[in-house]
């Protein structure tokens, strides 16, 4: 089974802002979403990539053990990681054997059985709550809202802590309302560790030149300072 | 022997024969907690820290000399007493009569005194022109003695920034001695020493030894007289706190009034200090507030301390750094830590006198540290970029547990061993040369074994190291040699006489090589390994250029591949420095470090087979190059943490800069990861990281307009420096290298 392959785009040894303490983090190739303010829109098709097993990509992590002190360890991220459930199921559960922390970086809208068996091994999940409102969803992320809500809830069946993350961009959600809403939708959830409103960025404008993609939100400006505040005030929890 | 201000203390061998160590293990008191008991700056540090900022301003505006004493040789009594404000300071003691004002030191070299002296629009007095014309200096001896084949390495910048013209620095004496013994023991035990010689064979060494051992019973005269001067009389034991450190400080003051050697390192003193402070707070004489109150006063005298420079010494040392490093914390041989109150003291004074480049405080780091000690360390780091670390775990075993700093990264039991400096050769103008068949297109000289040009399409791996391995023995040779001659003419025109006073007389000696440009070797040697790389050559048929195609493995990215050719190149070149003995026995190390200096080696070397352009700047000490890490910040340590410290017990110096933001998002997540950071990083063994948070964009801000950031401080490479003291060149090599970044 440990030669099960995966596809990854890249590797960042060196992640602080996703997951607890100090992650290693391996880029999956392959989304399913197309979303607007996306800043990876080179791991979206699934052609391109380096083929890896999990062992090896294991292997790698471990060269860094040293470094997770006693709350850090691996983060799959993406794309989206679980285009590849069985990859994710199989690096995590050699990990949880090495007695590496595992996190899942990811948008929800993949469920099936075999990202439930992933979900045995994930001991923190990074989940993106892109909208608040399934029109809005549909319009700039390529799927509903109710995949990710069930995700949501399947992560509290489950008792996995979780974190809620939400690219504040301008026109689309730095509004009061969608706090509101993000405040509701969250309300009652014993397995949120927190919720974090991250400013959209430009900085990925390039990558889409690049790559020769339309970047859809090239006219949006990033969101002020002080409105990323305020925001963040709103939140409930 | 006992004395009445030794009360309180508990007995042991250091009653009976100089040993601080054993009177530090049997008196000190760990503390496990956080830095919440620290106190702030008083009013009147205050007033004197604002005096001081003048004062440096004013040096500033002066073009970074505020004044020279161009009639006075320094030495220990050779100035009248000095103060900023002499009724307000605790410690008292200036380098010369007035504050920031610098002596002349001619004893390292004439050249280089009349040519700072000028520099700065002064001349150096005819009366001390006189007196030299009589006096043979270091300089003068080491030219005497050099072969052609010396002159022309040091000329085409192969071997470069030898201490053959200046002090050599790099020793640190046991200045605590003075504080715990007094002048008077110290004295007597020197002349037991001198004593024991009797009925000896007097061959040159027994007879350079008594010597030298009288000559520093002369100096600790002078100390004394020294310190009388300051109205303190120092013959006998410290009785109290601000005694220990007053005396502690007068012996080193009389070492840089002494000499000017490059490094004039501090030692370990932090924890010594605090047992004095624990026995006074215990007494109720003293407080936290005046505990607090007395380091400053102390770091404000360390911060002041100032050598004559020349631009030249700049460029390869930017900063106008002394070095005054002081090893904070670490582990004791009995498991206990040596973290103490007062290794918080001593870091504090980055915020009760604000940030800065001096002293150079050095964290031992363990993994058994204390957490809070740790987390306070990390703290200080995010907020002032000022520390570096070094491996404590590694170091312990080989040096015990009152080792200390020399410099940047050079290891040495406090009193016990010392070394010879000797500055760094060009490994990749070395390649170079081997490759052109011992000439050097940069400079236009034939050196070395005289042979074809190599004659290919494409680079061979093979060829290339059978080059380097004949190039690379008769370079270590040649290296050895020219370190002889001039740690033999030190020796004897320069001495010492004040900091080998505070070593026992039996010392342990090292003789330190260095390497530069490193990982442009390394690179270049994966290039030509996995890559095709084509010699291009000129109309003399000498190889100046390159043409690199297909990717190769680059240092930095974790890539065994290439990160153990990096390893290999060290290890064979102690392996060859072994082969040709040193002067006095001196053990054989080796560093990989630069100082500022990349800048100018590379500068003076062609293009390289790794891509790198003609003149472009190498990366510092044993860092990747710029930019060319592609995995991420801890691919780059565990490139830098498999060079190994046995083959390099000099030190390996890394500097890393990280922005806040990729650090973690809070104050408290950041330190929190720096410490995790620091302790992967030394469980791989690495041995040195100097760390810098902070923004490109701040680096920017402050080279186009240095006024708005006078005290911004950062880690260059084993030490830190003012940023606007650097060249602006210095400064652009420092911003365009790798900023470890999320996005």
């Amino acid at each position: 089974m440990s030669f099960i392959k995966g596809k990854i785009n890249s590797i960042q040894t060196l992640g602080t802002l996703d997951g607890p303490g100090i992650r290693f983090i391996a880029f999956l190739q392959g989304c399913n979403l197309r979303c607007g303010c996306c800043h990876n829109p080179e791991t979206w098709e699934s052609s391109g990539g380096e083929e890896i097993t999990a062992e090896a990509l294991v292997q790698n992590a471990l060269k860094y053990r040293e470094y997770f002190g006693s709350k850090g360890g691996i983060t799959l991220s993406g794309g989206e990681p679980l285009m590849q459930a069985e990859f994710v199921k199989e690096v995590f559960s050699l990990c949880k054997q090495k007695g590496i922390n595992t996190c899942l970086d990811t948008s929800g809208s993949i469920i099936n059985d075999a990202v439930l068996e992933a979900l045995e091994f994930t001991d923190f999940v990074l989940l993106d709550i892109k909208y608040t409102t399934d029109e809005l969803y549909r319009e700039y992320a390529g799927c509903g809202i109710e995949k990710p809500l069930k995700f949501l809830k399947i992560l509290e069946e489950r008792k996995i802590p979780y974190r809620i993350r939400q690219v504040i961009i301008p026109t689309l959600n730095d509004n009061e309302e969608n706090i509101k809403a993000l405040n509701d939708l969250t309300k009652n959830l014993e397995f949120l560790e927190k919720i974090e409103l991250l400013p959209f960025k430009k900085l990925c404008k390039s990558k889409y030149e690049d790559l020769k993609i339309p970047f859809r939100f090239e006219n949006i400006s990033e969101p002020d300072k002080n409105i990323m505040k305020q925001l963040e005030e709103r939140l409930a929890r | 022997m006992e004395h009445k201000n030794w009360n309180g203390f508990k007995s042991g061998a250091w009653k009976e024969e100089i040993n601080v160590r054993d009177f530090i293990q049997l008196n000190y008191t760990e503390y496990k907690g956080e830095g919440d008991f620290l106190s702030g700056a008083t009013e009147r540090t205050n007033a004197l820290m604002d005096k001081l900022n003048a004062l440096f301003k004013l040096e500033r505006q002066y073009g970074g000399v505020l004044d020279i004493d161009t009639a006075t040789v320094s030495s220990l009594t050779s100035y009248s007493p000095g103060y900023i404000d002499e009724k307000n300071e605790i410690i008292v003691g200036l380098q010369t009569n007035r504050p920031l004002k610098r002596g002349v030191n001619p004893f390292g070299g004439m050249r280089m005194v009349r040519q700072a002296c000028e520099a700065y629009g002064y001349k150096l007095s005819e009366k001390i022109e006189e007196e030299f014309r009589y006096r043979t200096t270091h300089n003068d001896g080491v030219f005497r003695a050099y072969t052609d084949e010396m002159r022309l390495a040091r000329k085409s910048h192969v071997i470069t920034g030898l201490p053959d013209a200046y002090g050599r620095g790099r020793i640190i004496g046991d200045y605590r001695r003075v504080a715990l013994y007094g002048i008077d023991r110290l004295i007597e035990e020197k002349k037991k020493d001198k004593k024991a010689l009797e009925g000896k064979d007097f061959d040159a060494e027994n007879i350079r030894i008594g010597e030298e051992v009288s000559r520093q019973i002369l100096f600790l005269g002078y100390m004394k007289e020294m310190a009388e001067m300051y109205g303190y009389d120092i013959s006998e034991p410290a009785k109290n706190a601000r005694e220990a450190i007053q005396w502690t400080y007068f012996a080193y003051l009389a070492a840089i009034k002494e000499q000017n050697g490059a490094a004039m390192s501090l030692g370990r003193v932090s924890t010594f200090f605090d047992i004095y402070i624990e026995r006074d707070i215990k007494n109720g004489v003293l407080d936290e507030t005046s505990a607090q109150e007395i380091i400053d006063d102390f770091v404000m005298k360390l911060r002041m301390a100032r050598h004559l420079r020349t631009p030249e010494y700049n460029e390869l040392f930017g900063g106008d750094p002394m070095w005054i490093t002081e090893a904070v914390g670490g582990m004791g041989e009995d498991g206990r830590t040596l973290v103490t109150k007062s290794s918080f003291r001593i870091l504090n004074t980055l915020y009760t006198l604000g940030s800065s480049p001096e002293p150079n405080l050095t964290v031992l780091w363990s993994n058994s540290l204390p957490e809070g000690f740790k987390k306070f360390c990390a703290k200080v780091s995010v907020d002032t970029d000022s520390i570096q670390y070094e491996n404590d775990d590694v170091m312990r075993d080989i040096y015990g547990d009152d080792y200390a700093i020399a410099c940047c990264v050079s290891a040495m039991k406090v009193g016990k061993q010392m070394q010879f400096f000797g500055a760094r050769c060009n490994l990749a103008k070395l390649l170079l040369i081997a490759i052109n068949g011992g000439y050097d297109t940069t400079s236009g000289i034939h050196i070395g074994p005289q042979m074809s040009v190599l004659d290919c399409e494409k680079l061979d791996y093979d060829e290339v190291m059978e080059r380097i391995d004949i190039y690379l023995s008769w370079l270590c040779k040649l290296y050895v040699n020219t370190m002889n001659i001039i740690h033999y003419m030190h020796d004897k025109y320069a001495y010492e006489k004040s900091q080998m006073a505070l070593h026992d007389t039996d010392v342990d000696r090292f003789m330190a090589f260095g390497i530069a440009g490193l990982s442009v070797v390394a690179d270049s040697l994966s290039a030509i390994k996995f890559a095709s790389v084509k010699p291009i050559k000129d109309e003399n048929g000498y190889i100046t250029e390159f043409n690199t195609e297909g990717d190769f493995p680059k240092f930095g990215n974790d890539d065994d591949r290439v990160d153990l050719i990096a390893k290999e190149m060290t290890h064979k070149m102690i392996t060859e420095l072994r082969k040709t003995p040193t002067y006095r026995n001196a053990i054989h190390t080796l560093s990989v470090l630069t100082i500022t200096s990349n800048v100018m080696y590379g500068k003076n070397t062609a293009a390289t087979p790794d891509g790198r352009e003609a003149g472009a700047a190498f990366a510092p000490g044993a860092n990747p190059m710029h930019n060319r890490e592609e995995k991420g910040a801890l691919a780059s340590l565990n490139s830098v943490a498999k060079l190994s410290y046995d083959d390099c017990r000099d030190g390996i110096s890394n500097t890393f800069s990280i922005t806040p933001d990729t650090l973690g998002k809070t104050d408290e997540e950041r330190a929190e990861n720096l410490v995790a950071i620091l302790d992967g990083y030394f469980l791989k063994r690495a041995h040195h990281i100097n760390i810098n948070v902070l923004n490109r964009e701040t680096l920017i801000e402050a080279y186009n307009d240095p006024e708005a950031y006078p005290n911004l401080t950062i880690r260059v490479s084993g030490y830190a420096v003012n940023f606007h003291k650097l060249s602006k060149e210095q400064q652009r090599e420092v911003i365009s290298r790798t900023f470890h970044e999320a996005i």
